[in-house]
């Protein structure tokens, strides 16, 4: 079985459009959308959620005021300010790291789990999926990514699956690390702008640093085909493959306000038919 | 004052509506807080110097002499960044939250803490109008919010002060956020805007912030899906940015679209007035 995960470091260049058409020409693949921040997967793939469970994480201190004695060693000891001169504590800045309950000397502050989003387990058209939920403001969200991972790495084990397909959040921080952890390769879309060869030279690193195969795709290309260059020398002095170009074309955009995938939306168009010939140079570099 | 650019979905224009407002007003600083992949100096291109400020955090340190395999650190730990292999305490620091509990509890005093870089602030040191600062995460390493903390001790009260977060809904996003005086919201008229514009507001209402929304992208007369909601939730439309090639094409090669574009210096200055007065109300 391999796993590959989607990631583009730069927001909004194309992760989703271009996993979810590449799942519609795949078979015996397990989608996981670990994009838990900003899940976007099931408004193209509209799945049918078939089960649900409630994630669990993060802890909060939560203080008994009647056995309080206003000692004052909770707001010394607290690192994250979450304590305020009337001992109150601030949800938001608290981190759960359980010190001052550790250390109240009146017992007055406990830990409390706190319930930060749903996991579902769903049926799409194109296969099983996986994806999230998480609750506004939460922490913890690169756990959340290792359960969605966990739960995929399951279903695609039971259903006897070759390929788990991960979409991933921008960045390169912690939900993206969680997101590359362990997996086969990491296919990044990237766009020709400052701005994504910027970002696209980051995530590089990332990947380079924790040894994983990165492989590339530049989305828009006719938007700046100088840039466009410019990709392709970095990712061949980097000895990545860059395995296609998709057209900047309204079709995409139209495709996805309408909720739909390109693919279907408009075989014929240029972009459409580019990811077709992604996915065939992904299943030869992959060996799928 | 303090204005925080933000959204839930990546790629919306954060940057683009972040460094067009700052280069269209007077007396301003920006601080970009996409300290994961900072674009800001490209529209801006500030000089940075050789110097950095590092952005440090401490891990415990063991003195193998002293500890006891007693594993009270180990079983103290909620980040699960110490762990005990034999009789050793290994440390994993990139997980670490620094939060001083292990070093506390040892029995044995057998914890010190020392400090790490996992991040960079630089700033642009030729004197441009746009006062500009950037927070840096270095790579490899998972949290972004002591950066963005530190990128935030560098904010000028005397200016109008604007800040480009992460996107998103958790917390590198809420820190950027949480001591402004407005969120800027961005999105464009696609179901995954409209769906992390949802997720969005949901964590605004949750730190109690007045916010406004800009769609980009927009194309007049093709769907209402942003602007339905808006009036639903009663959060104002501000603005709306076309959606044309060649405001895409001026954003691939770093160009702000209000140094080419006439008439839209003085949109962002009425957007800026229409904040204003929205806070002050």
């Amino acid at each position: 079985m391999k796993k590959i995960t989607v990631i583009s470091g730069k927001g909004g260049t194309g992760k989703t459009t271009v996993i979810s058409n590449m799942a519609a020409l795949a078979e015996n693949l397990v989608l996981a959308d670990c994009d838990v921040d900003a899940p976007n997967m099931h408004l193209l793939l509209k799945p049918e959620i078939t089960g649900e469970r409630i994630f669990k994480s993060g802890k909060l201190a939560v203080r008994d005021e009647s056995k309080c004695t206003e000692c004052y060693l909770c707001l010394e000891f607290c690192r994250f300010g979450a304590i305020s001169a009337n001992f109150e504590i601030n949800p938001i800045k608290c981190d759960g790291c359980g010190v001052c309950a550790a250390f109240c000397p009146a017992g007055a502050i406990v830990l409390e789990e706190q319930e930060t989003g749903y996991i579902y387990i769903s049926e799409s058209e194109f296969g099983p999926m996986i994806h999230a939920r998480l609750k506004a403001g939460a922490d913890n969200s690169g756990k959340l990514v290792s359960e969605v991972r966990k739960e995929a790495d399951k279903v695609a084990k039971e259903k006897g699956m070759e390929l788990i397909l991960i979409d991933g959040s921008p960045g390169i921080g912690c939900p993206v690390i969680a997101s590359l952890n362990g997996v086969d390769a990491a296919l990044i879309v990237t766009e020709p702008t400052r701005s994504g060869l910027s970002d696209l030279k980051r995530v590089l690193e990332v990947t380079r640093h924790f040894g994983i195969p990165a492989m590339v795709v530049t989305n828009k290309y006719d938007l700046n085909e100088g840039i466009v260059a410019e990709i392709e020398e970095y990712c061949w002095q980097m000895d990545i493959p860059v395995i296609g170009r998709i057209p900047f074309d309204p079709v995409v955009n139209q495709s996805l306000r309408d909720g739909e995938l390109l693919i279907r939306y408009r075989e014929d168009s240029k972009p459409a038919q580019a990811i077709k010939t992604i996915w065939q140079k992904f299943k030869e570099t992959m060996v799928l | 004052m303090k204005i925080t650019v933000l959204s839930g979905k990546g790629g919306t224009g954060k940057t683009t509506v972040a460094t067009n407002l700052a280069l269209s007003l007077e007396n301003v600083q920006l601080l970009d807080a996409d300290v994961e992949e900072p674009d800001s100096y490209i529209f801006l291109k500030p000089e940075f110097g050789e110097e950095y400020e590092p952005v440090k955090r401490t891990v415990p340190v063991i003195d193998e002499d002293k500890c006891t395999a007693c594993r009270k650190c180990v079983d103290f730990c909620e980040y699960n960044a110490l762990a005990m292999m034999l009789d050793k305490v290994l440390v994993f620091p990139e997980i670490c939250h620094s939060c001083g509990g292990c070093m506390r509890i040892c029995p044995e005093k057998a914890i010190t803490e020392k400090e790490r870089e996992i991040g960079k602030i630089r700033w642009d040191e030729s004197g441009k109008e746009v006062e500009f600062w950037q927070g840096e995460l270095n790579i490899g390493e998972e949290s972004s919010v002591p950066v963005i903390e530190h990128l935030k001790k560098h904010i000028n009260d005397e200016k109008t002060v604007i800040i480009d977060a992460q996107p998103g809904t958790t917390c590198p996003t809420v820190e950027a956020a949480i001591d402004s005086d407005y969120c800027l919201l961005v999105t464009e008229p696609t179901p995954f805007g409209l769906n992390d514009l949802k997720m969005a507001v949901e964590m605004i209402k949750e730190i109690g912030k007045p916010c406004g929304v800009i769609i980009n992208r927009s194309e007049e007369g093709y769907n209402h899906i942003i602007e339905d909601y808006c009036k639903e939730e009663g959060i104002p439309v501000l603005m709306k940015i076309p959606f044309k090639r060649r405001i895409a094409e001026l954003y691939s090669v770093g160009i702000p679209f209000v140094e080419e574009l006439s008439g839209w210096k003085e949109r962002f200055q009425e957007l800026y007035t229409r904040i204003k007065e929205a806070i002050e109300k």
